[in-house]
């Protein structure tokens, strides 16, 4: 990963820049003339994790690609949001066509662009939890089985927020969406179910799979642009708090996406070949609770001490899994 | 018209025609607030604007922003208290900015490099200024920066005043003082020295001044008469004993010293003693240790080096060799109360240090000027009692710190600078203060492993002046760099990368930001992730 060498005891590479670093240093997201493929005017809401992500991760593929770049998008709030007819918000090729099949369309661009001899021309598909783990999987698994040359980019809201914040099988467990209310035993989602679209891509055997968080732009524009000098599937998967969705105020997103990061609840890692090869380390660890108590989707949480152990568990068995902090490594 | 492709009815169109910022209840505003460091400083230095030159390295421009200020860079980064670094915000991240140390770096640059102000244009309007401490020295260079020809008049030998005779060597290098003050009077500021003035009002009609500034601080002691018998044990006055060590002539100081008094003072003499060989000296404190007026950091290096500080003691008499001490208690009103317990001392010289007042016998000639409790009353525009003669120093109200001195000599200097246009000076109103809580300190990173271990050395070398050396080039830009830039933005580019909207613009280097609220939904991401606190959001007019 190429990551930096803090040079600067003032601010480091935390910030989006910092006027005592290189300008080569600095981000794609502090220049005067980044692409901005997600243009204002959008009709996301205010705060929104997700379209702060898809600028963050298409700008840096347009560096990467010399702006050589075509996106296609699956159904969801990004795509809705960005395209109410006939406006669009994208500064970029863009193309949507169903929920279920961002990849493959991606994969059909893919092959046309090799057969009109465009090598130079890039494909990066995107879509939201939903489109991604759920809907679009057969897609996915058979763009990733195939090794077609597309990044596929997904933004893990953790529910269906377009349609009124359901469940999808990104949903972490003990959360309220519409369809798994606080009610019962067990309030919010179940625990044993959903999975980690991260790990199910890895045992694809691609050439590259990372996940990232919009709180960690330096980290997010690294990944992003590794993938891009890499051919073949490549799947990157961006954390992105959604405040409507998880009752959090629009002014925390950053703040959300940072505490999950630094709790352990969302590692931070790259696999080369189905294998991790590098992690991001949490800097300075907090307790879950930090994270909970941010978001309405867990108020109920915070008085089930059962719940709360059971998700503390799962940050603290990343922190063993990916050796999040030095030293704790299984 | 173009033929449109089938069901399609519409042009299509940018999402910029979609302006989002009629959805705001709240919106942004970049604003400045003032750093603590900055709200502390006595003589008023944007010490946070020359930390940030010199984080670049721009070490002449940091010292041009402190010259604005402060003449005196040189002076006051060794014996300035730093209220500066105590108001820190890194104080409570980790530990506060070496501001001083840097300081002190840039003007031993400037010495070293021989950089130079140069004054305004001649005004033709005369300035007589009395006393060249250091409020006198500083209004004189204000004075004269402003295009006035500046005069002023000192009684002693050479000038400086309290800096040169009651600062010892140790604490601040004589050719560093002489250096800066070298420079003011290579501006054009006439210094007469071995003047001393009788008639003050005479001496300037005299010599055709159209304004008069006092600076003649408090050189009268305030002492106490101990009944003594026998002659064995000396009593001496603090500010002579001081004169004595700079002039380098012997002292009467010898064997026990014991000292009266809690102030700087105080210190200054029982540290000289220490320096002189006596092999013992004492400090007694009327008040309780913790009320003692002497900066904390001279109390305990004169604990390092041996003194003994005895607080709650009075010295009741002297009888041959012996001193009889009484005891005192504080009081429910916190003031110190006698008991009438004593107890007893033996010891060959008594210093007293326990305060000065001014010379009530030359300001007497002067109308209107009011003296109250040994110093003399003035306005809010440093003009006392008397019409067109300003007052700044040790002789008017004042924590009597060189600082405050130097902070009053630019104060005075507008007032005076003012007056003679026919105006009254007015100060632009204090932003607010950018308190440790309005940051985001998560963007803050501890120093890389490398920088560390210098960093520390380097706080041990500033910590003990003169016997170790300086900062360099590079330990003094960390130190510089380690600035948390409280409340002014620092360009680090965070809003116009987070903000989800794009609607932000970023101008270019050293121009900041502007928001585009055309498109702003207002949802204050970017004013919580501000590292430093530059940004407010406001509620929408609606």
């Amino acid at each position: 990963m190429s990551f930096q060498q803090v040079k600067f005891y003032q601010t480091g590479t935390l910030t989006v820049g910092n006027r005592l670093l290189d300008e080569a240093l600095r981000t794609v997201q502090a220049t005067m003339d980044r692409s901005n493929s997600l243009d204002s005017g959008h009709r996301a809401c205010q705060g929104c994790g997700e379209a702060l992500g898809a600028r963050y991760a298409l700008d840096a593929a347009m560096r990467a690609t010399n702006n050589q770049l075509i996106a296609t998008n699956a159904t969801g709030c990004l795509e809705v949001f960005t395209t109410p007819y006939p406006e669009s918000a994208w500064r970029l090729p863009w193309m949507h066509s169903l929920f279920g099949n961002a990849p493959a369309v991606a994969t059909g661009i893919a092959a046309a662009m090799r057969v009109k001899g465009r090598e130079d021309v890039r494909v990066v598909a995107q879509g939201g939890d939903g489109g991604t783990t759920d809907i679009g999987f057969g897609c996915l698994s058979g763009m990733f089985e195939r090794n077609d040359d597309v990044l596929y980019i997904c933004y893990d809201n953790q529910a269906y927020m377009n349609t009124g914040v359901q469940r999808s099988s990104a949903t972490p467990g003990a959360a309220r969406t519409a369809t798994t209310q606080p009610l019962g035993e067990e309030p919010g989602a179940d625990f044993d179910k959903g999975k980690s679209l991260p790990l199910i891509a890895m045992a694809h055997d691609i050439p590259y799979v990372a996940t990232a968080s919009v709180d960690r732009l330096h980290d997010l524009e690294a990944k992003v642009e590794k993938a891009m000098s890499l051919h073949g599937a490549r799947y990157i998967q961006v954390f992105v708090p959604c405040p409507l969705g998880w009752g959090s105020k629009p002014s925390d997103t950053i703040k959300v996406a940072r505490l999950a990061v630094e709790s352990g609840l969302w590692p931070l890692f790259e696999a080369e070949h189905g294998e991790v090869v590098s992690v991001t380390e949490i800097r300075r660890q907090v307790p879950i609770s930090d994270y909970l108590k941010l978001q309405r989707r867990f108020a109920h949480v915070l008085r089930n001490e059962g719940q709360l152990a059971r998700i503390q568990a799962i940050a603290d068995a990343n922190i063993r899994r990916f050796g999040l902090i030095k030293g704790r490594e299984v | 018209m173009k033929a449109k492709p089938f069901a399609i009815t519409l042009d299509v169109g940018s999402s910029l025609l979609n302006k989002t910022g009629s959805w705001r209840t709240e919106r942004p505003v970049y604003l400045d607030r003032i750093p603590p460091c900055n709200n502390a400083c006595p003589a008023g230095e944007n010490i946070q604007h020359w930390l940030y030159l010199a984080e670049e390295g721009r070490y002449e421009d940091a010292w041009r922003q402190i010259m604005e200020d402060n003449p005196f860079p040189a002076v006051m980064g060794r014996v300035c208290y730093m209220p500066c670094e105590k108001a820190c915000n890194r104080g409570q991240l980790d530990e506060s900015v070496g501001i001083n140390s840097v300081e002190r770096f840039l003007g031993d640059q400037a010495l070293m490099y021989q950089w130079k102000v140069e004054p305004a244009p001649d005004t033709g309007k005369k300035v007589m200024i009395v006393g060249s401490g250091p409020g006198g020295l500083s209004a004189a260079y204000h004075l004269r920066r402003f295009g006035h020809q500046v005069t002023i008049f000192e009684a002693d030998a050479k000038p400086g005043g309290l800096i040169r005779y009651g600062i010892p060597k140790y604490r601040m290098p004589r050719e560093k003082l002489n250096g800066e003050i070298r420079r003011i009077e290579e501006m054009g500021v006439e210094i007469r020295c071995n003047t001393r003035i009788d008639d003050i009002l005479e001496a300037r009609d005299q010599g055709g001044f159209d304004a008069l500034v006092l600076a003649l601080g408090a050189p009268s002691p305030r002492s106490a008469t101990i009944p003594q018998e026998g002659e064995e044990v000396v009593v001496l006055n603090a500010l002579d004993v001081l004169r004595e060590v700079e002039l380098e002539e012997p002292t009467a100081m010898r064997g026990h010293v014991v000292v009266q008094g809690g102030g700087n003072t105080a210190m200054d003499v029982a540290r000289s003693a220490v320096r002189l060989g006596c092999p013992a000296v004492t400090v007694l404190v009327r008040r309780d240790r913790s009320d003692m007026t002497a900066h904390p950091m001279e109390i305990h290096e004169a604990i390092e080096e041996g003194i003994e500080i005895k607080p709650l003691r009075v010295i009741q008499k002297i009888d041959g060799k012996t001193l009889t001490l009484e005891k005192n208690l504080i009081g429910a009103d916190s003031r110190p109360m006698a008991t009438g317990e004593l107890e007893i001392m033996e010891a060959d010289v008594v210093v007293q240090a326990m305060g000065q007042v001014v010379e009530e016998e030359l300001l007497s000639q002067l109308p209107g000027l009011e003296i109250r409790e040994g110093v003399v009353m003035i306005d809010r525009h440093m003009m006392s009692g008397a019409v067109g003669v300003f007052c700044l120093g040790d002789m008017i109200p004042s924590a009597r710190t060189v600082t405050v001195a130097i902070g009053q000599g630019k104060k005075t200097a507008r007032n005076v600078d003012a007056w003679l246009a026919g105006t009254d000076y007015e100060a632009a109103p204090k932003h607010e203060v950018a308190g440790f809580e309005m940051l985001n300190t998560w963007y803050y990173t501890d120093a890389p492993r490398t920088v560390r271990p210098m960093l520390d050395l380097m706080r041990r070398q500033s910590g003990f002046a003169e016997v170790v050396g300086n900062l360099n080039e590079e330990n003094a830009k960390f130190e510089a760099r380690r600035c948390l830039s409280c409340g002014n933005c620092f360009e680090c580019d965070n809003c116009y990368g987070i903000c989800p909207d794009n609607a932000i613009t970023k101008l270019g280097p050293g121009k900041r930001f502007e928001f585009k609220y055309d498109y702003c939904k207002g949802c204050g991401m970017c004013a919580a992730e501000c590292p430093c606190g530059a940004i407010r959001m406001e509620p929408e007019e609606i």
